[in-house]
């Protein structure tokens, strides 16, 4: 399927106002809300005419726009198409559906946007940070991130 | 700004109780182990906890992060898009020229660049010669895990001579910084190819020396047969990639199935595991597939040995590199699977995101789902298995 006709197909289960697509980009992409990131999911992974069954990668992005997103790029290995996904929550409030029920792997990238970005995944089984150690403060990969001038007493040297 | 949530570092214990740092609470029988981060099967700093009861593993929860070196905080603070290739390098240091080529692909899909037909042909001959070094490391080290420690010199001893190709190419012999954007660093040096070839020839047959004293050892084949086994659905569930997804019997490589360069012009076979020696994705098959891949990457050494063209070895472009604003996200074929970046640009000289999507991070989070209920001794199996490098775990 294309993407055109995946964006159809998305539009027609969950309506307009749920699903929009910048579809002449380089690589094709459709916003869907934070809050239904897994009812879109498990409708995108389950489908007989879509069956994206492979999460080829999950990233957390800034935009420094007061917006954090997630971006999901998903493939089927049946069908050979992919899609890429994108949910994006305010920054001072940044909550999106975990997805990791309908793709195990998004549960290790979702912890890794937790502890890089600081977005909560809510009904997330286990979001623990996991790069960083528990302890440290704020999230390194946010564009107003400022490295702390100490850690744990320790003078950090850059 | 919102605080970082703490929470509890390790298993907290209140009063007759005991959980693990997923806060599950103990029985009465079970027990919670350190394995690492210095243990020698642990291939790095990586540590496993585990909650035992008696011999058997209830559950593993690994703990990642010990070689965090914020490679995407680098990326985004370089001032030219070539300067992040030493960085990508470092990534997975076993096979630096497969991440080399990674990154490069994703940069010139960003900027629609076409490289010389020569400039393929190297990436090629190097990307598959760095995938049998690798695999050499994997299959060496994997052999001490199970106490067999001839193979490993053995297959060092044939790393070496790979490495040494290298070295007459780049100067390096483990970090390149080889493949540029646009091009790769140096043209081959005289008599490459006649060497390459030599090497060719000198590797085949330790194939089979290696098959006949590690692959079909009884005592190597009672260790891994039948333990850890991942089942299909499974490892798509968790895309897993790379040998770990082809042992489970997937017939599936990005060079074949989303090709990227000139794989489509060369002749070989994807390896998939067929439960020759137990069930089908046990430990056995992700160890064979790597060993016939060996065998496949040879073959297509071979053939592009004996067809590279002449000509440039860099495309014309710009000293400061300023892709359009737009997002990629390009997947290629690493040793241990599909290793991916997705870079955002905003027009600038320097990226705006970089994501690495490492195969070692994804393969390593399946370990929970096939390690429960296998001895302690079958983990070290499975772990050397999953073949992981910390330092692309980490980042």
């Amino acid at each position: 399927m294309t993407p055109q006709e995946i964006h159809e197909t998305l539009k027609g289960k969950f309506g307009e106002a749920a699903v929009e697509a910048k579809l002449d980009a380089l690589q094709p992409w459709i916003r869907i809300p934070p809050n239904k990131t897994r009812t879109i999911g498990a409708f995108l992974r389950d489908d007989p005419s879509l069956q994206f069954d492979f999460m080829m990668c999950l990233s957390g992005v800034d935009y420094n726009d007061g917006n954090l997103g997630v971006v999901y790029h998903l493939f089927s290995m049946i069908h050979k198409h992919k899609v890429v996904l994108r949910a994006n929550c305010p920054k001072d409030n940044p909550h999106v559906q975990s997805v990791s029920e309908v793709w195990g792997t998004a549960n290790w990238h979702e912890r890794e946007a937790f502890d890089m970005f600081g977005i909560q995944f809510d009904e997330h089984p286990d979001l623990r940070r996991i790069l960083c150690p528990d302890d440290y403060p704020g999230y390194p990969l946010r564009k107003d991130f400022k490295v702390p001038e100490f850690y744990n007493g320790m003078k950090v040297p850059y | 700004m919102i605080e970082s949530k703490v929470l509890p570092t390790d298993y907290v214990t209140e009063p007759g109780r005991i959980r693990t740092s997923t806060g599950k609470t103990l029985k009465t029988d079970e027990m919670i182990i350190n394995m690492g981060p210095q243990h020698p099967s642990t291939h790095g700093v990586l540590r496993l906890e585990i909650v035992v009861d008696g011999e058997i593993v209830v559950d593993v929860i690994p703990h990642i992060g010990y070689l965090h070196r914020c490679f995407e905080k680098h990326a985004e603070h370089m001032t030219n898009y070539q300067q992040v290739i030493p960085y990508a390098d470092r990534m997975d240091y076993l096979t630096s020229m497969n991440n080399d080529w990674a990154y490069s692909l994703a940069v010139e899909r960003l900027l629609k660049l076409e490289v010389p037909p020569r400039v393929e042909y190297i990436r090629v001959i190097m990307a598959e010669l760095q995938r049998i070094a690798s695999h050499l490391i994997a299959v060496g080290t994997f052999g001490i895990d199970m106490g067999a420690f001839t193979p490993f010199l053995w297959c060092f001893r044939d790393r070496e001579r790979i490495l040494d190709l290298f070295e007459m190419t780049c100067g390096a012999r483990l970090l390149y910084n080889y493949i540029w954007v646009g091009g790769v660093s140096h043209d081959l040096p005289a008599r490459f190819v006649e060497k390459a070839k030599d090497f060719c020839r000198y590797f085949k047959p330790n194939i089979v020396e290696l098959n006949n004293l590690l692959t079909f050892n009884e005592i190597f084949i009672k260790r891994t047969a039948d333990v850890g086994v991942l089942p299909k659905d499974v490892a798509i569930n968790y895309a897993c990639s790379g040998p770990m997804l082809r042992g489970s019997g997937v017939n599936w490589d990005l060079r074949r199935d989303d090709p990227y360069s000139i794989y489509n012009k060369f002749e070989w076979e994807v390896q998939v595991g067929k439960g020759e020696m137990g069930k089908v994705g046990d430990v056995w098959d992700r160890y064979i597939v790597k060993v016939r891949e060996m065998e496949q990457s040879v073959k297509i050494v071979e053939q592009a040995l004996a067809s590279i063209p002449e000509g440039n070895v860099q495309a014309a472009i710009p000293k400061r590199i300023r892709p359009e604003h737009g997002e990629a996200y390009v997947r290629t074929e690493s040793a241990r699977g599909e290793l991916g970046f997705y870079i955002i640009s905003d027009g600038s000289t320097s990226p705006y995101r970089v994501k690495a999507r490492s195969p070692a991070f994804v393969n390593l989070s399946v370990l929970p789902e096939i390690a429960r209920g296998c001895m302690i001794a079958d983990l070290v199996a499975i772990v050397g298995s999953t073949d992981i490098v910390l330092g692309e775990v980490d980042r």
